[in-house]
Order: C-alpha cells, then sequence, then structure tokens
C-alpha cells in the first residue's frame, strides 16, 4: 500500500538522514512530492512510501517518535466550497487528476486522494478556493 | 410569426412555454424547428465568467460637514475609487487594487485583494471602510473622513459594467517554454493546458447572433437581480468573420450592462484573483431571447459541437497583436475535457463556470415562468454587420 505524508522536522532533526535509515529498515519505497524549509525552519517534505501495512505504521511510529509531526497529506490541500465557483479552470492545471469536472452537473469535484500537493490549483484557482497549510 | 406583445401577454397569464437554452437544444434532436417556433417563446440563457470590465457607482450622501470627494481621493477598504464625478459620487471598477498591493514585484503576484473584492462585499451587505481627503472649498469645507458603510447606508450603488458577455471569446495556450501568468489563467508550457472562457450554447450573443432580439434597454438577469443592456459593449465587432450559422469566429459583440446592486447577490457577483495579473469580478448575467420566428428558433438550437473558438497563444501573439490564430475547436470538444490540436491531446479548463450559467438560465425561466419577469424590445437596435461598424487598434506615435 501506499501513504502520502507531510513531515515536519524540528530543526535539530533537520540534518539527520533519517529517510534512508527508516526504508533500509522497513523495506520501504519513497517519492518525496515536496520539500522545503518553513520559515520556522522547520523540514518540511511531502513524501509517498509504499511498503506493507505493517512496516508502514512500523516506520511512522518510529518518525513520530523521534519527534517528526505527521500530517496525511489530504488535510492540506483543501477546496473551500464556498468559494469555488465550478468554473474548472483547475482540472486542466492538475497534473493527476484530482480535480475532475462532473459532466452532468458541471460541479468540479476535489479527490483529496490523488492529490499530490504539487501546489498549481492554489495558483491557478481565480477564486482563491484552494488552499494549502504547508 | 409572434410578437414580444403576445408573448408578454401569455406571460402575464402564466400560459408562456419557457425553455432553457440547453432544453431547445435537446428538443430540437426530436421536433420540427417549424412546430417548436410556433410552440415555444422564450428561450433563457445565462453565463458567469470573469468580466474585467465591471464597477459600480456609488453615491455616499454628505456628511455633516460637506466634502468635496469629487478630484479628491476615495478608498474603500484600501481600494482606491474613480473620484472625478461630482461631490460623493465615485466609480470602483473590478480591477483596481490597494495602492501597497506588491503587483508583480515578485511574479507572479497574488492579487489577494481589489475592487472586485468590494462590489462582492457591497452585494453581500458587508460594512466596508471608507477613506476620503479632498483640498477643501468654501462650500466643501471638509478635508478628510473616515467612517465605515453598508450598501444599506448610502444612496444609489448602480453595477455598469461597460463590456460583459462576449459574444465568443479566445482558447489561450501557451506556446513557449515557461509557465505563464495571464487573464486567461496560469498557462502551462509547450500546450500544457488550455484555458477558455464561455459557456458556449448557454451564453447570450452566441444565441442571437445578429442581435436582432438584444439592444437597448433589454431586459436582463444581472447578478442575482433585475438589469438592463446599457448600450453596446466597448470594443463592440459586428463585423467580425462568421461561421454559416451565423456564430462569430472570434470575439464579435459585447454589451454594456446596468443594474441595481441593491437587488444583486454575491453568489453571482464574485471578486477573483488571476495570479500574475491582477484582481476582477465573476458576472452573472442571463438574457431571455423571444422566439419571434423560425430563424430565431434555429439560432437558439446551436450547440456546442456547432461553436467554435479561435486557439491563441498567449506567450507571443496575444502580447504583440500578431492577429494570429491557431486554429479553432468546438466549443464540445473543450467541454470535453480535452482537445487534439497540432497533433497534442491537451487538458482543458474553464475560467467561466458552466454550472452557474446553467443555473442562471433556469432561475431566468422561472421568473418568466411565475410571470414576474416581462419581455423587453430593444428601444433600439445596436449596429450590425452592415453598419461597417469597427474594433480598432490603438494608433501609437
Ligand atoms: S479553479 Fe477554483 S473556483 Fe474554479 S473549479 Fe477549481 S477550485 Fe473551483
Ligand atoms: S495541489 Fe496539485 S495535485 Fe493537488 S489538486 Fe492541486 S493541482 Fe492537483
Amino acid at each position: 500500500m501506499e501513504k502520502k505524508l507531510v513531515l515536519h522536522f524540528p530543526p535539530i532533526l533537520v540534518d539527520k538522514p533519517m529517510i534512508s535509515t527508516l526504508i533500509r529498515d522497513y523495506d520501504l519505497d519513497f517519492n518525496i512530492l515536496k520539500a522545503f524549509v518553513s520559515p520556522e525552519e522547520e523540514g518540511v517534505l511531502v513524501i509517498a512510501f509504499s511498503g506493507t501495512e505493517e512496516n508502514l505504521d512500523k516506520a511512522v511510529n518510529e518518525l513520530k517518535s523521534k519527534g517528526v509531526t505527521i500530517q496525511l497529506i489530504e488535510s492540506d490541500i483543501r477546496m473551500i466550497r464556498d468559494r469555488c465557483t465550478d468554473c474548472s479552470v483547475c482540472v486542466g492545471l492538475c497534473p493527476v487528476g484530482a480535480l475532475i469536472l462532473d459532466r452532468e452537473t458541471y460541479e468540479v469535484i476535489f479527490d483529496a486522494k490523488r492529490c499530490i500537493a504539487c501546489g498549481l490549483c492554489i495558483k491557478g484557482c481565480p477564486a482563491k478556493a484552494m488552499v494549502s497549510s504547508i | 410569426m409572434k410578437t414580444i406583445g403576445e408573448i408578454n401577454e401569455r406571460i402575464q397569464k402564466g400560459e408562456a412555454v419557457v425553455v432553457t437554452a440547453e432544453e431547445i437544444i435537446e428538443l430540437r434532436k426530436t421536433v420540427s424547428p417549424k412546430k417548436l417556433a410556433k410552440e415555444v417563446d422564450v428561450v433563457t440563457t445565462g453565463t458567469f465568467g470573469p468580466m474585467c470590465s465591471s464597477g459600480v457607482f456609488l453615491n455616499f450622501g454628505h456628511s455633516r460637514r460637506k466634502i468635496k470627494m469629487g478630484g479628491g481621493k476615495v478608498y474603500l477598504n484600501n481600494v482606491p475609487a474613480y473620484t472625478g464625478i461630482a461631490a460623493v459620487d465615485v466609480y470602483v471598477g473590478a480591477t483596481a487594487m490597494p495602492d501597497d498591493d506588491p503587483k508583480n514585484t515578485k511574479h507572479p503576484g497574488e492579487f489577494k485583494y481589489g475592487g472586485g473584492y468590494v462590489i462582492e462585499e457591497l452585494a453581500a451587505g458587508k460594512e466596508i471602510h471608507l477613506e476620503a481627503s479632498s483640498y477643501g472649498t468654501d462650500c466643501y469645507p471638509n478635508k478628510s473622513l473616515k467612517t465605515k458603510i453598508t450598501i444599506k447606508d448610502i444612496n444609489e450603488a448602480t453595477l455598469y459594467n461597460p463590456r460583459n458577455c462576449y459574444q465568443n471569446y479566445n482558447v489561450a495556450v501557451n506556446l513557449s517554454d515557461k509557465t505563464i501568468y495571464t487573464y486567461m489563467g496560469v498557462l502551462k508550457p509547450r500546450m500544457g493546458n488550455a484555458n477558455y472562457s464561455s459557456a458556449g450554447q448557454l451564453s447570450p450573443l452566441f444565441k442571437d447572433p445578429y442581435l436582432q432580439t438584444i439592444g437597448f434597454g433589454t431586459r436582463i438577469f444581472l447578478g442575482g437581480g433585475i438589469g438592463y443592456v446599457g448600450w453596446w459593449g466597448t470594443q463592440y465587432n459586428p463585423s467580425v468573420k462568421r461561421q454559416a450559422n451565423g456564430a462569430p469566429v472570434s470575439g464579435g459583440a459585447t454589451l454594456a450592462l446596468i443594474g441595481d446592486l441593491k437587488q444583486m447577490s454575491p453568489k453571482f457577483l464574485q471578486g477573483v484573483s488571476l495570479t500574475g495579473y491582477g484582481t476582477s469580478l465573476m458576472v452573472g448575467a442571463g438574457i431571455p431571447i423571444p422566439i419571434l420566428n423560425e430563424e430565431i428558433l434555429n439560432w437558439v438550437s446551436i450547440s456546442d459541437d456547432e461553436l467554435y473558438a479561435p486557439v491563441v497563444d498567449y506567450s507571443y501573439d496575444y502580447p504583440n497583436s500578431t492577429g494570429k490564430t491557431l486554429g479553432s475547436v468546438s466549443y464540445g470538444e473543450l467541454r470535453s475535457g480535452k482537445i487534439n490540436f497540432m497533433g497534442k491531446e491537451i487538458p482543458t479548463g474553464s475560467l467561466s463556470s458552466y454550472k452557474t450559467a446553467r443555473e442562471i438560465a433556469g432561475i431566468l425561466k422561472q421568473w418568466i415562468k411565475d410571470g414576474k419577469f416581462l419581455l423587453t424590445a430593444p428601444v433600439f437596435h445596436f449596429p450590425g454587420p452592415d453598419s461597417k461598424y469597427q474594433f480598432k487598434p490603438l494608433k501609437e506615435e
């Protein structure tokens, strides 16, 4: 299975090679979707891990025990339904089909599970209906 | 075949047959145009897209110690209003932005707030900060004023949009190697996406291509209230090239719209920001088309598959006014989510909301069915294709 997570590393942990140890110990594959240092000097990694469910859980627990804060990615990119005009300009921008135009109702639907948090829709949405807490 | 007077009589008796532009297209598949032209009285249209050429005239009323805002400076929630008119009249345009907005200094700018948002908040009844300063005269001695207003407190709030309802519009693509930020949205390099901005088969002026039923004084749905066509729109171009079915191959006609903002709703007037470009206002408009004869019936029945938009490169051709179009695609293809163009499959996105356009056509239909909204004949018709009226570029020295 795959898990997409946002990892917040406190400043003291930023330089530690934690991820490489983790993937070796728990036999995981990973794909870094976004990495940056926040204004509070936290290291932020948006990452997709894949491996067995058991090992993924163990890996998450280990990260937590070392002081890394973890968020599931779905909670980071949100659609503010009230602001969305269903224009669909984000639909052509989204690289993974996480924004979908229902061709019956012409409503635009955000499928958080597919989102890789690339941020394109945030810049592209005229109504500023796509927001992120990253 | 029918007159507007006869249609209005039926509306008043609650007997009028009113359908939306989508519904007439469906009906046309099985019923003959002759029969439909006889039976259907009105077809309603709708559109809801960013229309930069929009704004509102406000009259604040006078303060106890009077101030001549005219010729001075007025800010509404820090957004500057145009004051070059009488003492307490101003105009707030959709693209106005606070003086201290960083704009594109760090490209692409975010343009978090501007005139479009002020108009939306006024329509929503929200409180707005008003700040005015001026030079003082014998009759208007006050030099500065700060207060809060809502739309209820002030005298008039008249939406007046010099150019709305473009008959047809470009599909924007980017042929360059880097992402560009335009009024047509974010355009990915090498035609990574294609953005369009028309409600196509629901859009008012596609359904009356020669403006036979729409003219000065036409009563319409505007921003959730009742408005009127107040003139032909700026950049009006009736001599545009046309398809065989009469639809313009590009831009074409536009309309100036006017109405009482106090009747309107923020649902159909929404402030928006185009990253790297500026702020604007989404405007909802709907126009009823009286089915006076079979010719008009045939026009309103034209579907997305028969309406075409020109594809334009916004990295070079648009900014440099080369006049070049790369080709054309149908609204049917655009609305399907992807177009096959220049050997590439390109995902599409729309700036104008089809869902809300459909909703507007539905509301207008209901108003007419309920007898609340009567149709109008134009006080006069706007220049047509034979008028030689043209859309000119700017002469430079
Ligand atoms: S671009 Fe924004 S307003 Fe338009 S459909 Fe997407 S989320 Fe909604
Ligand atoms: S952040 Fe990127 S992946 Fe997620 S919905 Fe927006 S465009 Fe799609």
